[in-house]
């Protein structure tokens, strides 16, 4: 039906063009909404931990504050853009496109719903990894591009940890390719089905901590938010942006955390699966159930960054290498011997 | 042309500018990311061949990891651009004699080893076998014994890597996590009663 509004509308474009028109309009369809629950989420996040501290947050732009996020945009986006005279001008602008683009396009992969999704591709998760990968690029250009030594330090710390956490949530993904036997989401989510026992939180637990904590670190947030650190560098690798290119930034920062809050959901909450599938809560649509439950992890980042304080960085370093990745290792052999040597091997498919 | 030429020729000319651009830029920083856009193309055209496996791992370790670590390294060099350009002429026999060689070697790999059809071995599996389960299938069974003595290579340079970094130094202020989480407050906090002191009156009479 959306289509044939869509066929109306476009109808007279040769055909390549229509493809490629309707492709586009697919991807607005994710980007707009996306861009909207972002402006969204620096207010919840900015109301959250405002009650969580005992005061009430912004509530002065609009009815209770609802229109602090639209105050902020406009304000970022016309401020004055503030080139550093002696930085690499180019680099530098180019920093913040290059940590966007990868938040944004891992979102293709992403199945929304039992027929919702961009593009339902054999190797979805191994293309999620490669591009959450690749967002550290817009911090650590960010940082070399700015000629400043917080900025560079702030980079330099991106980078290791970075690396460091992205060996940890590798391994916990092998885990989840090892259970369901596929690197496709939507098959990975339907393996799923069953209910809440049936979810892989439960044979998977080790791993689902690993990942959601790698999250975090991926994300550069606190606890684990040591490239930023304002009470040691300012603000670590964008202390030189201003304006939009801050702002840019701040929405792939964002995008990241809802996009690490839907994978955890889709590869240890059965994604759009309802917890018990019985006939009332089978009627909601699947859209509702996997909102519902990435909405319930992307607020356990800001109950986080709300209780603990910043890590110290070498027992970032400790944490990420001595512990959660010996916790993957261990747990993929048991995974492997559990699942073809004993009798309970069920427990883990 | 079709659209699939097209698009393999779009990714063929940013492959070759960015490789061509990797030798000739002066700053090193602009060199790696180069390369990074030179294996983000080349990760492009074998996706155009159906090897996504292959495609999307060049990506995750090269891209992802490797180039990442390089540029780490190179950001920490003092990029002194006049010495930069003095070795370009130096150095461009050699490179020429060894690029050369290389694309003499490739161009017979090419005819040769595939009887000059490249994409027939990935294509032939048809546009909907797993690539990534038939690569695993292949890798597991017939070329276990060299797929695990490459993994005792890699496992031994780490090791040797590692060992290399493993050097006490004597004004080394290392403390021992373990006994960290162990401290109480009363080993670094000790409270103690004291009367209240009545302040002294500000002296006022001078």
């Amino acid at each position: 039906m959306i289509y044939d509004t869509f066929l109306f509308f476009a109808g007279w474009l040769p055909e390549p063009a229509r493809t490629v028109s309707w492709i586009v309009v697919k991807i607005l369809a994710i980007i707009a909404p996306l861009m909207l629950f972002v402006a969204y989420f620096t207010f919840a996040e900015r109301k959250v931990i405002g009650y969580i501290q005992t005061r009430v947050g912004p509530n002065r732009v609009g009815p209770k504050g609802w229109l602090q996020p639209i105050a902020d945009a406009m304000k970022l986006m016309f401020k004055e853009l503030v080139v550093p005279a002696r930085s690499n001008r180019y680099l530098f602008l180019f920093a913040p496109v290059l940590s966007l683009a990868p938040a944004l396009a891992a979102w293709a992969v992403i199945p929304f719903s039992d027929t919702l999704v961009l593009a339902n591709i054999d190797a979805g998760l191994l293309y999620i990894l490669a591009l959450t990968s690749m967002g550290v690029y817009g911090v650590i250009l960010a940082g070399w591009a700015s000629n400043s030594k917080y900025a560079f330090l702030g980079a330099m710390r991106s980078a290791a940890q970075i690396v460091a956490y992205e060996i940890a949530m590798g391994f916990a993904l092998v885990g989840v390719l090892m259970v369901a036997g596929s690197l496709n989401l939507h098959q990975i989510v339907t393996r799923q089905s069953g209910g809440f026992w049936e979810w892989y939180w439960l044979p998977l637990l080790p791993l689902m901590l690993v990942y959601f904590i790698s999250g975090v670190a991926e994300t550069n947030r606190a606890p684990f938010d040591v490239a930023e650190g304002e009470s040691e560098i300012v603000a670590g690798f964008h202390v030189e942006y201003s304006g939009m290119g801050f702002a840019v930034f701040f929405l792939a920062e964002y995008a990241n955390i809802i996009l690490i809050g839907a994978l955890t959901v889709l590869l240890f909450f059965g994604g759009w699966l309802p917890p018990v599938e019985i006939a009332p809560l089978t009627w909601l649509p699947g859209l509702f159930w996997f909102g519902l439950k990435t909405f319930v992890v992307c607020f356990l980042f800001l109950w986080l960054r709300a209780t603990f304080p910043r890590y110290r960085y070498d027992q970032i370093m400790r944490l990420g290498w001595k512990i959660l990745i010996p916790v993957t290792l261990v747990w993929i052999v048991v995974i492997g011997l559990g699942k073809f040597y004993t009798p309970i091997g069920f427990i883990f498919s | 042309m079709t659209f699939l030429q097209f698009v393999f020729y779009l990714f063929s000319a940013i492959l070759v500018f960015a490789a061509t651009m990797v030798v000739t830029v002066r700053n090193p920083v602009k060199s790696a990311l180069y390369l990074v856009l030179a294996f983000f193309s080349a990760a492009c055209i074998w996706m155009i061949l159906h090897a996504e496996f292959l495609a999307i791992v060049l990506v995750l370790v090269y891209v992802g990891a490797v180039m990442v670590l390089f540029l780490f390294v190179v950001m920490m060099l003092d990029i002194d651009l006049a010495r930069l350009r003095a070795g370009f002429t130096r150095y461009l026999p050699v490179g020429g004699l060894v690029a050369v060689l290389m694309a003499i070697e490739i161009a017979l790999a090419l005819h040769i080893g595939f009887n000059a059809e490249p994409s027939r071995a990935v294509s032939a599996l048809g546009p909907d076998a797993s690539n990534t389960r038939v690569l695993a299938s292949v890798l597991y069974t017939e070329y276990v014994y060299a797929l695990e003595i490459a993994a005792l290579i890699l496992l031994a340079a780490i090791i040797a890597a590692i060992v290399l970094t493993m050097r006490k130094r004597a004004d080394h202020k290392y403390t021992d996590p373990g006994h960290q989480v162990t401290v109480k407050r009363e080993d670094r906090l000790k409270i103690i009663k004291m009367d209240s002191e009545k302040p002294q009156a500000a002296d006022t009479s001078k």
